[in-house]
């Protein structure tokens, strides 16, 4: 079960995943994406504290975004990851591609105080 | 001890896959980042044989069998569709997959990472993948 909230908020789109995402519907993930890209932002959040689980499916996601945001100069940051879905990031080397943070705080510093 | 699962071959079963792998490894005393890890990677051979080799019918299914030995834990999956042999199959690379702005690809590159031993079967009926991941013993 995956639920996907969208709202925005001063500059950016915030994002927030709430379940598990798997080749059963990432590509709700992948709508919700697509969707902050349609609008002229230029700096996008996912909200990952209730994320419990990801599978290559998702994982794939994002990866295919990464040119997307570097094309249209879109600051992308993760960040609330649990300790096993972080993990998952790590074994493939994802959080150096990725901007993560720990918290929103700090998610938001690093897009405000840039 | 050993636990068996009859997967049928929808995208909507994974979740199933992953409560029943959870009801196995909880009991295993593995820390939850590896229970997770090994639920991962059990699921991305399964997603794919689901999607690729079964092309998502409900009515073809793939068996699950999982047995925990005194230095390791065996993920025995079985099906009889179009073989894939996760050996031979080669992992693109990471930057590729960005570039090339691909969405798929990385299933089998986190089953490589994860488990210790891959083993893969095939007459002509059924094919057999292996997943060993080494455990420390009691």
């Amino acid at each position: 079960m995956l639920e996907i909230n969208k709202s925005a908020d001063q500059d950016h789109i915030l994002i927030e995943l709430i379940g598990e995402v798997d080749a059963s519907n990432s590509v709700e993930l992948d709508d919700a994406i697509k969707e902050a890209l349609s609008v002229p932002t230029k700096k996008i959040l996912v909200d990952g504290n209730a994320l419990e689980y990801i599978s290559s499916a998702g994982l794939g996601v994002f990866m295919s975004y990464l040119e997307d945001f570097q094309e249209k100069e879109v600051a992308f940051i993760i960040f609330g990851l649990n300790e096993k879905v972080m993990n998952v990031f790590h074994i493939l080397g994802l959080d150096q591609l990725i901007e993560i943070k720990k918290n929103q705080n700090e998610a938001m510093k690093a897009l405000y105080e840039a | 001890m050993k636990h068996e699962l009859k997967l049928y071959c929808e995208k909507s079963s994974l979740s199933e896959l992953r409560v029943f792998l959870s009801t196995i490894l909880t009991k295993s005393g593995l820390s939850e980042i590896i229970q997770n890890q090994l639920i991962l990677a059990v699921e991305e051979v399964c997603s794919n044989l689901i999607i690729h080799s079964h092309d998502c019918n409900p009515k073809s299914f793939i068996l699950l069998a999982v047995n925990f030995t005194t230095n390791s834990v065996i993920f025995e999956i079985t099906d009889s569709g179009k073989a894939f042999n996760i050996i031979e199959y080669k992992s693109p690379d990471i930057n590729a997959v960005v570039k090339e702005k691909r969405k798929g690809g990385l299933g089998i590159l986190l089953v490589r990472k994860i488990m210790d031993k891959i083993e893969f079967e095939t007459d002509s009926t059924h094919n057999t993948c292996r997943l060993i991941k080494k455990i420390k013993s009691k």
